[in-house]
């Protein structure tokens, strides 16, 4: 192995131990193994992804002056996953976390786990340096015993030091000559018992909020290093917009300009300072001439534009035999409009070439994906390649990350020897990330006289949610390139996790269902994964639905929930967030006033919430007002519960802006969502009163990613709670001030 | 002589004692409100539309209130009067008024009681109403959720807080009636003309009024004041650089933006929020008479609009001439090209063929070009936000990010290199004005 | 060239006078508070205060400071001594990415100049110029309300 900026290298400063990783599959898949299990012919597979990468230093190294460092696949998105992976670490390897460097995401340094997304990290990699700590500790034990003279089961350990019953002590460090630290960990490893936990499951203050709260160096977008250049960008103005011709001097001859770069229709300006760079990158604006041929689809028609177009259509689940007889039958249509990550800093990006060599700093979701697309990209070999993952604002998925990375690795190719600094500027960040797509749904049900659903029938249409780079084309100045790259073909993600189908199985128990993902290629615009997938739209359909049907057999909406369902953590959580929140069946409200509640398990196989909540209806304006809101949660053993509770609040406040609010649009020929203007989400006066989430921890379990949890059941929730508060259903998205104006009339 | 003092005492008694008779309205009985259900939705449609000509809610809901429940501070030359509880509250609302009882509320400004109303409540227009109309309003505010909500008693200094004196007030310039439909006019005309006097109360802001608070008959629409905002002329007086056509007055009211004149603001972007909600035919029929008013020549209008539109492209900098006029420059802080630069032509500048934020280039701006600096320093001061959760262009207000000093170079700034009207007087007063005004 | 008081200390600027305020603090000064957001004075990520007053960054150009008080992030507290507002956002753990959090902290701190005994609506409406995208504004809000309590509690001793 010869990367440039190679392990060896790094660790060399610190003067420790290296030893290179004897082996590197390729990147993973989107949706890896559950993390735990048997493999072929029942040999105990490892746990989370040391299943793909056992060694023990490939995930935890100690160092002879006692300290360890943890090298994490996967990076901070801004959910507090370094802090968990901090605390799995502390806990098992008994170290303070004052002990511990972690290392995130970085192709020289870190295992390959691929993405950090689909919720995994927790059950991927923080199961894995869990494992590896608690045999690293195990290791130096028996080491201990041996120095010591002693039993091993005798041997005390607190904060790196190992005491024996007569007194007698060694330090981690002491026992660094001698350890092996490069075997692969042993499968009969034992983590502690959650009966001796000091620090899972314990209160534990993020690692990165003093930093960030105080204007440390925290970002891609805080990094000068010495020599830095500013860039800038100019896209096109629309998706099939073609440079056709520029005067490039203008913008050349001004103050502090370096270099106009262009390939194709890829534009970009390099200056010295980063005010210079915009006022270049505007004259180069006004300097374009396009040939716009951009088409799109009138975006009130969108989702019948979309369902005409072909599709591949996949039976995900064929149970029992449909057209029972039953009560009362309903049918429904649900549809949601394409929406934006839109994260609060734009994307940035910074590249810098060294000879043959290229090392990118990106907030990226997948550093050697990227790796892997720029060395398409630039034609250049992937271990000359170094992505480092650096911290940017919260993404919810793949936004213009893994774009402004390209952009800045073209740029530092033209402008050798210089770190390059590229930022996107809002309109181009909102105008050409990939969208979450616009998707619909059909469902019909018929329940008997039991109150019971007999049949079940549910179709949903949608895109790909996943045009991640692998390819160039995926990376957007890969299209703009006089040679282009194509865009990777969509596929979709294959259940259990899905893509557009995510979630598109219902939890509940139906004797007779049939549910058809119809996977449509043709993607009028540009779009990949936001936060939940498919799972916000085919919840908000299932659970706006499954009050429906309760409303059809006369029950109420809790109750009619747990009569269909049997997975006890399922009903477990529904009924903690009903008598959480004073759930009471027809409950006396003022009038225009209205309680929903709405549940899902993430994927089916992450974490459960449900959630409930009140709210009112202003009848004048049709804006809805969220007060009391309350969520449970379980994802399995809660490492850090306060994290576990952010990141459920903060769903559920996104998916409020989400479902009152989101919809990118568009003219015929251009996005025209670019701004807070044009895409507004929501501000503090329209923030609920109160969120409080409420976590069941199963400390026998495993970890369930927790991220995404909350998108769908917060969606569905408010359309069952304005449903009760108006008496009308609304059941195309977003549920903005002039769409429930126009449902509930004057 | 002392038979003509007599004579002059009993002429003002009997006048005292009639004008009395003349302003004693009765009490009409209350009734007990009728089941919300009971109204043809038909006519609560009807009457909500109208209510949103008449910008109803605007004056009857205080910041952040519940809608119709009063509160709302009507600022008047005479003091503060503040808007009343018209839900159904059968308390504190109108929910034991009657429809006659609503009816004579509207046509001659008195409440149930027999009360006289002060005419901050334009009842000197609403008295033009047909019946029909004010019961369609009657059946929509009568459905309307009740709020409980006591109202809030005026601050007005004596003597004017006898309510008397409104009745005296009407004996001067309230004219009952009906509006006589032009038959020289389409029947559109006709429409937009009664949906604007009557209900719209378009003159109440956009014409001048005389000392007593009564619009000037005479100078109908030849501009007036609203808030501290400057309502503009709407007839051949208006200063705005593109002539008001009638597609024109119809997207600024019905869409909210016009590329001729930019965007409602100060107290006009409600009354536009509202207009968004009227039948698209009601608000082109408004559109058709508030445009006569500046001549009836659409096409000429619009050739000239175009000529302006063109000129305003051409006067919109760009950010290369903006650095060349400021990019060296050792200029001071209060150098308006400067502070423009750097602060507006962010958004304020032309080129460029991406999609962007593109507020309406500022030579065509109505605030540019008023004769009144006043809107224009509003608008710096508070920028431009949209209804809540709405789309619409945002501007940041720069109260706190310039000094006064600064913000007089800034309008005359824009003054001098955006309109071709004369420069401002006194800005620096205007100033010291809005910002009482708009508050801390 | 201008002369800008940020923080206490007094800085000589070469750039252009129109050039807006962010630059020259992320890039000249190196200080990272404040963020760029949207350029457009939109979102309140690069929230700073002049003369106390919360301003945006992105829209003021630097020729407008001459003479005024500019007061980021960086001046009200340290990582080793974070400022009482900054003290009450860690101690509710108010963050998620944390972008948006510097213009979060730095609005509160004119709140608390302000409006020391803000009611909870007009808490929200000071606030409402902001925004955060991951959904922190329930953390960002209790935050808040410690901070002024705090701060109020602080007076009182005092």
């Amino acid at each position: 192995m010869n990367a440039p900026h190679s392990r060896r290298a790094f660790l060399a400063g610190t003067g420790a131990l290296v030893i290179a990783f004897s082996s590197r599959k390729a990147f993973a898949q989107e949706g890896g193994p559950p993390n735990q299990g048997m493999g072929p012919a029942g040999v105990k597979k490892l746990p989370g992804d040391l299943s793909k990468f056992p060694k023990t230093d490939s995930w935890i190294k100690l160092e002879a002056n006692g300290r360890v460092t943890v090298f994490a696949g996967k990076a901070e998105l801004g959910t507090g996953v370094k802090t968990a992976f901090t605390q799995c670490a502390s806990e098992e390897i008994d170290l303070p976390a004052s002990s511990i460097t972690m290392i995130t995401a970085d192709t020289a340094l870190t295992n390959n786990e691929g993405y950090t997304a689909g919720s995994h990290s927790m059950q991927d990699c923080g199961t894995a340096i869990r494992y590896a700590a608690a045999d690293l500790r195990a290791t130096l034990i028996e080491l201990a015993a041996t120095r010591l003279s002693a039993n091993a089961a005798e041997l005390k350990v607190a904060n790196g030091v190992i005491t024996a019953p007569d007194g007698h002590k060694v330090t981690y460090g002491e026992l660094v000559d001698g350890l092996d630290q490069a075997r692969d960990v042993r499968p009969e490893t034992k983590i502690k018992p959650n009966n001796a936990f000091t620090v899972i499951g314990k209160p534990f203050d993020r690692v990165d909020i003093p930093g960030k709260l105080t204007g440390t160096e925290m970002y891609v977008q805080d990094m000068r290093p010495e020599g830095m250049l500013h860039a800038r960008v100019v896209r096109p103005p629309g998706y099939g917009a073609k440079l056709s011709n520029i005067d490039t001097a203008k913008a050349e001859k001004l103050p502090g300009v370096i270099k106009v770069v262009r390939d194709g229709s890829f534009l970009a300006v390099v200056a010295q300072r980063e005010d210079q760079a915009i006022l270049a990158m505007h004259v180069l604006e006004d300097s374009a001439h396009w040939d716009d041929q951009t088409k799109l689809p009138k975006q009130s028609d969108i989702h019948n534009v979309m369902m005409a177009f072909p599709h591949d259509d996949t039976t995900i689940l064929d149970k029992g035999i449909l057209g029972q007889p039953g009560a009362k039958s309903l049918k429904a249509s649900y549809s949601r409009q394409y929406q934006s990550h839109a994260s609060i800093g734009p994307s940035c990006a910074l590249a810098l070439m060294e000879g043959d060599k290229l090392t990118v700093w990106s907030h990226a979701q997948g550093m050697f994906p990227l790796q892997n697309g720029l060395s398409k990209l630039l034609a250049m070999p992937p271990e000359n390649i170094r992505c480092i993952h650096t911290e940017g604002s919260g993404c919810y998925g793949h936004n213009g990350a893994d774009d402004a990375a390209a952009d800045a690795a073209l740029i530092a190719r033209a402008v050798p020897g210089k770190p390059i600094r590229v930022q996107l500027m809002r309109e181009q960040e909102n105008g050409w990330e990939p969208f979450g797509p616009a998707m619909s749904t059909n469902v019909s049900a018929t329940v008997d006289a039991a109150g019971k659903i007999v049949d079940w029938q549910y179709d949903v249409w949608s895109t790909t949610h996943n045009n991640r780079p692998g390819g160039a084309g995926n990376l957007l100045a890969g299209q703009h390139l006089a040679t282009p790259f194509t865009p990777d073909p969509p596929k979709p993600i294959p259940q259990p996790e899905g893509g557009g189908d995510r979630n598109a199985v219902p939890l509940y128990v139906f004797p007779n269902a049939r549910v058809i993902s119809r996977f449509i290629p043709t993607m009028p615009l540009r779009v990949s994964a936001l936060r939940g997938l498919g799972a916000y739209m085919n919840v908000f359909s299932i659970e706006s639905f499954m009050d429906e049907m309760a409303d059809a057999a006369n029950t109420d909406p809790v109750e009619f929930r747990l009569k269909h369902l049997e997975d006890p953590r399922a009903r477990a959580i529904v009924e903690k967030a009903a008598k959480e929140f004073g759930w009471q069946p027809n409950a006396k409200l003022p009038r225009g006033h209205g309680q929903g509640f709405a549940f899902a398990r993430y994927k089916n196989l992450g974490a459960y919430c449900a959630v409930a909540m009140d709210l009112s209806v202003d009848r004048q304006t049709g804006i809805i007002k969220i007060g009391k809101v309350v969520a449970s949660v379980d994802s399995g053993e809660a490492v850090n519960h306060d994290g576990i509770r952010n990141q459920i609040e903060g769903g559920i406040v996104q998916s409020a802006s989400w479902t009152l609010l989101e919809e990118v649009t568009f003219s015929g020929t251009e996005i025209t969502s670019r701004d807070w203007s044009s895409y507004p989400i929501l501000r503090f006066t329209d923030i609920p009163d109160s969120v409080d989430v409420h976590v069941i921890d199963r400390p026998d379990e495993r970890f369930l990613g927790t991220g995404e949890a909350a998108q769908g059941p917060t969606g569905a929730a408010i359309a069952n709670a304005v449903r009760r508060a108006t008496g009308v259903r609304i059941r195309n998205l977003p549920l903005n001030p002039a769409n429930v104006k126009a449902a509930i009339g004057v | 002589m002392r038979r003509f003092l007599l004579g002059l005492i009993t002429f003002g008694v009997i006048g005292f004692a009639a004008f009395f008779v003349w302003a004693w309205h009765s009490e009409i009985a209350p009734v007990r409100a009728a089941d919300s259900t009971t109204y043809d939705p038909a006519v609560v449609a009807k009457g909500a539309a109208l209510a949103s000509v008449g910008d109803c809610v605007t004056c009857h809901t205080q910041p952040g209130g519940k809608p119709f429940a009063g509160g709302y501070p009507v600022s008047t030359p005479f003091g503060t009067i503040y808007g009343s509880n018209i839900t159904p509250d059968q308390d504190t609302g109108i929910g034991n008024w009657s429809q006659a009882a609503f009816r004579r509320a509207m046509h001659q400004g008195v409440t149930r009681k027999g009360e006289h109303l002060y005419p901050a409540f334009p009842y000197d227009h609403f008295t033009l109403a047909n019946d029909g109309d004010i019961d369609a309003i009657y059946s929509f505010l009568m459905t309307r959720d009740p709020v409980q909500q006591a109202n809030k008693a005026p601050d007005i200094p004596f003597p004017l807080n006898i309510r008397l004196a409104a009745a005296g007030w009407k004996l001067l310039f309230l004219r009952q009636g009906q509006l006589v439909p032009d038959p020289q006019q389409s029947a559109e005309w006709n429409r937009g003309a009664y949906l604007a006097e009557a209900l719209g109360h378009c003159g109440a802001c956009h014409s001048p009024r005389n000392f007593l608070g009564a619009e000037k008959k005479g100078e109908a629409y030849n501009g007036g004041v609203s808030d501290d905002w400057h309502a503009p002329a709407l007839n051949e007086k208006s200063t705005a650089a593109a002539p008001w056509t009638v597609e024109a007055v119809y997207k600024y009211l019905h869409n909210g933006f016009d590329q001729y004149h930019g965007h409602p603001s100060g107290p006009m972007q409600a009354v536009a929020e509202n207009l968004a909600k009227v039948p698209e035919a009601d608000v082109r029929a408004i559109a058709v008479y508030i445009a006569s008013l500046s001549g009836t020549d659409d096409a000429a209008k619009q050739q000239r609009a175009d000529a302006a539109l063109m000129t305003a492209r051409a006067k919109t900098p760009t950010v290369e001439s903006l650095a060349a006029t400021t990019g060296s420059a050792t200029t001071g802080a209060t150098d308006g090209a400067t502070i423009f630069a750097g602060a507006c032509a962010n958004c304020h500048r032309s080129g460029g063929q991406s999609p962007r934020a593109r507020p309406v280039d500022l030579s065509l701006s109505n605030s540019v070009n008023a004769p009144d600096p006043g809107n224009l320093l509003h608008i710096v001061l508070s920028g431009i936000h949209p209804q809540s959760r709405e789309r619409g262009f945002i501007m940041p207000g720069f109260a706190t990010t310039l000094t006064d000093e600064q913000i007089v170079a800034l309008a005359a700034y824009v003054r001098s290199n955006f309109s071709d009207k004369p420069q401002w007087t006194g800005i620096d007063t205007r100033l010291t004005q809005a910002r009482k005004h708009s508050g801390p | 060239m201008a002369t800008l008081t940020v923080n206490g200390k007094q800085h000589n600027i070469d750039a252009a006078p129109s050039t807006p305020l962010l630059y020259v603090l992320r890039n000249d000064l190196k200080l990272n508070g404040a963020k760029y957001g949207c350029g457009l004075g939109q979102c309140g990520s690069c929230t700073v205060l002049v003369d106390k007053e919360p301003v945006y960054a992105c829209v003021t150009p630097i020729s407008v400071l001459e003479g005024r008080t500019i007061t980021t992030l960086e001046g009200l507290g340290t990582p080793e001594n974070p400022g009482p507002v900054q003290r009450a956002f860690i101690a509710e753990q108010a963050a998620q990415c944390g972008y948006c959090i510097p213009g979060m902290i730095v609005r509160t701190q004119a709140l608390i100049e302000h409006k020391p005994k803000a009611t909870e609506q007009e808490i929200r409406d000071y606030m409402a110029p902001n925004l955060c995208r991951c959904g922190t504004q329930v953390r960002i809000l209790r935050a808040i309300r410690r901070a002024l309590k705090e701060t109020r509690t602080a007076e009182v001793v005092r």
